[in-house]
């Protein structure tokens, strides 16, 4: 058995979790003031996930870059694999919000896309 | 064979000063500056007043310089068009004990033929400044006093004597000075300049030139002064330069408006080694604070918008040392150059001027210019004339610095002008673009941009205040590598 | 000379949503001015997500957020004016602005909404001791040369102050390939939301030192290192535990300051604690006719509280015009007008917004938005009306960096004919 000791992020009290593991089995969350803050524990030694946002360079426009997000979270260890996968990416305006700038971004099946409108000129 | 007839060394007040008096007679003049621009020393970082010259002995040449400079202000700031303003100071008695320093300071300022000097009574006082503290008992009141703006005046006095055709070189620091046979060879680290005469107007530099030509050594303090400046918000908490007379709690520090409207409070007066040494204190900042609550009231400390620190060239004379020297004749030192240095530079440089003209015989040119226009400022038009002005120039009707309202067409001005500025700090100090509350927070990166687009260079080769000062040092994800 | 019922002064969250909402409530002629380039304004160089959980029920980013309301402005025909400055709002609103195709020229309104924003409190307002190279920058400014322009202001960072710019920019700059070695706080507690301290930081293993503040700064040119150290209750530094980190840039997250220029040189009366104006309850300044809301009223930590606020500005406003137009719609609107009961910022409380009601005017319920002074556990936020308590409710937590919020209805306040005053409280009991 081993400890996991994480903050839960739900709301500003932070409770200090623990959360028991067996293997890849979560036996226990303790510290939690509420649910949400087992099912938070739980998440994060199982399966932890984040958005990624980050920005691309973009030709034929004013704005130098374009903002980027993944369409949905992606594992916490792939962050850097995919931000490291934007670099050397370069789009044309325009460009609208939800376009497709990067498919299964770092081998995720998550896309990156575009979040803000990019005019060209 | 010479380059010049004669080289200036260093641009900021004084050295600017003296070329623009020099540049009336026919002789080939040029200024070396260490740093990228006009300014960057002891110019920049100074109580910005003009004393009115009770301050120094009477018969010393401190004295003397200082009345002379102080009267010719406001001629000059016309001509040159700089902002000064005779806003008058005070000086706090705040102990009937120290009255008889008061009196001291009136006789000391009648000697020195400082006019209208007038001790006031506590009523007087508190009827001119509302402000002030309530243990004032008297004041030597100088309506003479006045502020300035020292980078304006600074950049006024280069502008008119590069236009009378003195030359500049930026980023030349002088490493070795060799006494020639006649003349003298200047050796800096892009070139060697030959000339008849060398002006050593170096600031806390001028020991270590006039040390490499000359065996009677000098010895040049560098005197750190750590100074607040508030927002313009609390600039009219008093309207006069407020000093407090030396007394028990030491040298007083001031506090006065800015010419621009600001509060300024300070200086703090620590010798130090590092001629550089330019960094504030915690000690130094809260001593001025402490200090300043002593003669006047309510000060909004909160509303500190930024604080620095400058050095004052102090000799241990603690007199201007103006004067050729004596084993290095052609050697012309404008040493020691410490408070009122800033008050007295257009007498010195009018002493200096002289000094050269009788050793040189000297002819004054037909074609001195002696006028020069400041930059445009757009708040001093009428509606209509500004408008019009948008109209020719669209740079004029955006605001790039929004704390203190300088458009793109000043900055551009600024940058494009003769002698115009290279970095952030040059603009700032030109334009006031990013000396406001926000401290450049808003404007740097438009700033920049224009920077570079006016200079053709790269936005990441711009810099603050010259190389090795750059403002950017990568791009996004240009050190991420790909682990697989 | 041109004239609009409603000029807003600012295109951000808060002028979006106060026009959307004019505009609903029945006003045709408004016009936001834009000093930038486009509308949005600092949402569009918050890239991050997080935007929008309040009011979207999703998480969305500050470009996508923004765009919600631009959307909405442009579908309502709503008049905007980019690159335009506003000079100067007179107190019975005139409005000099000025652009590059129109030099300066006046606007007349009857009503002005202030959604100017806030600014980045710099170095000189901490007094930091030290050189001043390059490579110091609010974490803003910063946030702008990243996002916007895809340039990295510096390779070795060290942040100070963990509100949540200052958390989102350790992890930006970490994403584009800084080194971010320390971010030091100088309370004892962080301002940020808990979920940035652990995806900002604790993601990427940065430290966080409580109670640290920055004591000296290095360099001549560029910055070549800040000494951190620990300090005491008063803030003061600790002598002896000072430390020093080699790095190239240094980040201020220091605090936002409402931009109030404009609303003081108008001569609106200013609340000292939130340095916004004072507003009553249709967020109306001391000037009758000109609302403000959004962070030059106070700062606030979540956008959608400010589109929240400032649509009840622009319904407010549009009210304004309209009984101004209509003596007759006025009667329904306003059945009639008592005086002013007073809000006071009691025990534990900061500030609220707004700090007077006008039962009157006020609409069935009014949320109170205020800030408490310190870090509370298992206490209770208390309303009273003058000497009576009318309610109390139990928070496990509550701190400074958070806005709080209560309701109060005009069906309460009706029991209470002779209030004066309603004090809010937090009681640890």
């Amino acid at each position: 058995m081993r400890e996991i000791n994480l903050i839960c992020i739900n709301c500003p009290l932070g409770c200090p979790l623990v959360v028991e593991m067996e293997g890849k089995e979560v036996l226990k969350v303790t510290g939690n003031t509420c649910k949400r803050g087992e099912i938070y524990g739980r998440k994060e030694v199982t399966d932890p996930t984040r958005i990624v946002t980050s920005t691309v360079r973009v030709k034929g426009s004013k704005e130098k870059t374009v903002p980027v997000k993944t369409s949905k979270d992606i594992p916490k260890d792939k962050i850097f694999s995919c931000v490291t996968a934007l670099k050397e990416v370069e789009v044309e305006a325009p460009i609208y919000m939800g376009d497709i700038i990067l498919e299964n971004v770092a081998d995720t099946g998550i896309n990156i896309i575009a979040t803000k409108n990019v005019y060209s000129g | 064979m010479f380059d010049y007839d004669v080289i200036i060394i260093g641009a900021g007040v004084c050295g600017t000063a003296i070329a623009r008096e020099l540049s009336r007679y026919q002789v080939r003049i040029g200024v070396l500056e260490k740093e990228e621009d006009v300014c960057c020393g002891t110019s920049k970082a100074n109580s910005a007043i003009i004393h009115a010259g009770f301050d120094a002995p009477e018969g010393s040449l401190m004295a003397k310089l200082n009345v002379r400079g102080n009267e010719m202000m406001d001629k000059l700031s016309r001509d040159l068009d700089f902002p000064f303003k005779r806003n008058g100071s005070l000086v706090l008695c705040l102990n009937e004990e120290d009255r008889p320093k008061l009196e001291t300071l009136y006789e000391r300022g009648i000697a020195n033929g400082v006019k209208e000097l007038k001790i006031l009574e506590r009523d007087e006082v508190l009827k001119l400044e509302e402000n002030l503290s309530d243990e004032v008992s008297a004041a030597l009141h100088a309506p003479t006093g006045g502020i300035v703006c020292p980078f304006q005046m600074n950049i006024a006095f280069a502008e008119n004597a590069h236009a009378n055709g003195v030359e500049f070189y930026f980023d030349t620091e002088v490493e070795n000075i060799e006494k020639l046979e006649e003349g003298f060879a200047i050796k800096t680290k892009s070139r060697t300049f030959k000339a008849k005469y060398v002006v050593n107007a170096a600031g806390v530099h001028a020991d270590r030139l006039h040390n490499m030509v000359s065996t009677r050594t000098l010895r040049i303090t560098p005197r750190k002064g750590e100074y607040c400046l508030l927002d313009k918000a609390a600039g009219k908490l008093v309207s006069r330069t407020i000093f407090s007379l030396p007394g028990r709690f030491g040298k007083g520090v001031l506090v006065t408006p800015t010419i621009h409207g600001n509060l300024l409070m300070g200086p703090t007066a620590t010798d130090i080694s590092d001629k550089e040494g330019t960094n504030t204190t915690r000690e130094g900042l809260e001593e001025v604070l402490k200090k300043t609550a002593k003669s006047v009231k309510n000060i909004p400390v909160k509303q500190i918008i930024t604080s620095f620190a400058g050095l004052r060239a102090h000799e241990e004379g603690r007199e201007f040392i103006i004067e050729e020297a004596e084993d290095a004749r052609g050697f012309i030192d404008c040493a020691g150059i410490q408070s009122p240095g800033l008050s007295s530079c257009p007498a010195i440089g009018e002493m200096v001027a002289q000094l050269l003209k009788e050793k040189m015989q000297l002819k004054e040119k037909e074609s001195f210019i002696f006028t020069r226009t400041g930059m445009l400022n757009p708040k001093d038009l009428s509606l209509e004339e500004r408008n019009r002005l948008i109209r020719e120039n669209p740079a004029y009707g955006t605001i790039v610095c929004r704390c203190e309202m300088v458009t793109e067409g000043e900055i551009v001005d600024a940058i494009t002008r003769p002698l115009g500025a290279r970095s952030l700090d040059g603009v700032k100090r030109r334009t006031r673009a990013g000396m406001g509350r926000c401290q450049s927070g808003f404007c740097s990166p438009r700033t920049m941009e224009i920077l570079a687009e006016r200079l053709d260079i790269h936005k990441p080769e711009v810099t603050k205040m010259g190389a090795g000062s750059e403002l950017i040092l990568g791009t996004n994800k240009d050190t991420l590598e790909d682990k697989e | 000379m041109k004239a609009y019922d409603i000029v807003i002064i600012g295109g951000g969250p808060a002028g979006l949503a106060a026009a959307i909402s004019a505009k609903k409530a029945g006003i045709e002629s408004i016009l936001i001015l834009e000093r930038d380039q486009e509308l949005g304004g600092i949402l569009n160089q918050c890239i991050h997500n997080g935007f929008g959980l309040h009011i979207f029920q999703e998480e969305l980013t500050g470009p996508e957020y923004a765009d919600r309301y631009i959307r909405q402005v442009k579908a309502l025909n709503i008049e905007y004016q980019l690159n335009t400055m506003v000079m100067e709002i007179s107190r019975d609103k005139l409005v000099t602005v000025m652009n590059r195709e129109e030099g300066l020229f006046q606007i007349q309104a009857k009503a002005v909404v202030l959604a100017m924003g806030c600014r980045e409190r710099s170095r000189g307002a901490l007094n930091i001791p030290g050189f001043r190279p390059a490579g110091i920058f609010s974490a803003g400014t910063a946030q702008r040369l990243v996002n916007r322009e895809g340039y990295l202001p510096g390779r070795e960072v060290v942040i100070l102050g963990s509100g949540d710019i200052g958390l989102i920019m350790a992890r930006r700059m970490t994403l584009e390939g800084a080194k971010v070695k320390v971010v030091a706080e100088l309370m004892p507690y962080s301002g940020g939301l808990k979920r940035n301290i652990v995806q900002c930081l604790d993601d990427f293993g940065i430290p966080l030192k409580l109670s640290h503040t920055v004591v000296d700064i290095k360099g001549k040119k560029r910055l070549e290192s800040v000494t951190l150290a620990r300090v005491d209750e008063k803030g003061k530094p600790v002598l002896g535990t000072e430390e020093e980190y080699s790095c190239d840039t240094l980040l201020l997250s220091v605090g936002l300051i409402p931009e109030n220029e404009l609303s003081v040189s108008m001569g609106v009366e200013m609340d000292s604690v939130t340095s916004g104006p004072r507003v009553n309850e249709s967020l109306e300044t001391s000037i009758p006719g000109v609302f403000a809301c959004g962070n030059v009223l106070h700062v606030h930590d979540l956008v959608d509280f400010v589109s929240e606020e400032a649509a009840l500005a622009g319904k407010c406003a549009a009210l304004h015009v309209l009984r101004k137009e209509d003596e007759g719609k006025l009667a329904e609107i306003f059945p009639e007008e008592k005086e002013n009961i007073r809000l006071v910022a009691g025990e534990g409380i900061r500030y609220t917004v707004p700090a007077v009601i006008n039962i009157g005017r006020m609409e069935e319920e009014l949320k109170v938005r205020f800030r408490v002074g310190s870090v509370y556990k298992n206490a209770f936020i208390t309303v009273y009306f003058d000497e009576e308590e009318v309610f109390r409710k139990k928070k496990l937590i509550l701190a400074p960096g958070e806005m709080e919020e209560v309701e109060l209805t005009k069906e309460k306040l009706e029991e209470f004919p002779r209030l004066s005053q309603i004090i809010l409280r937090i009681e640890e009991k």
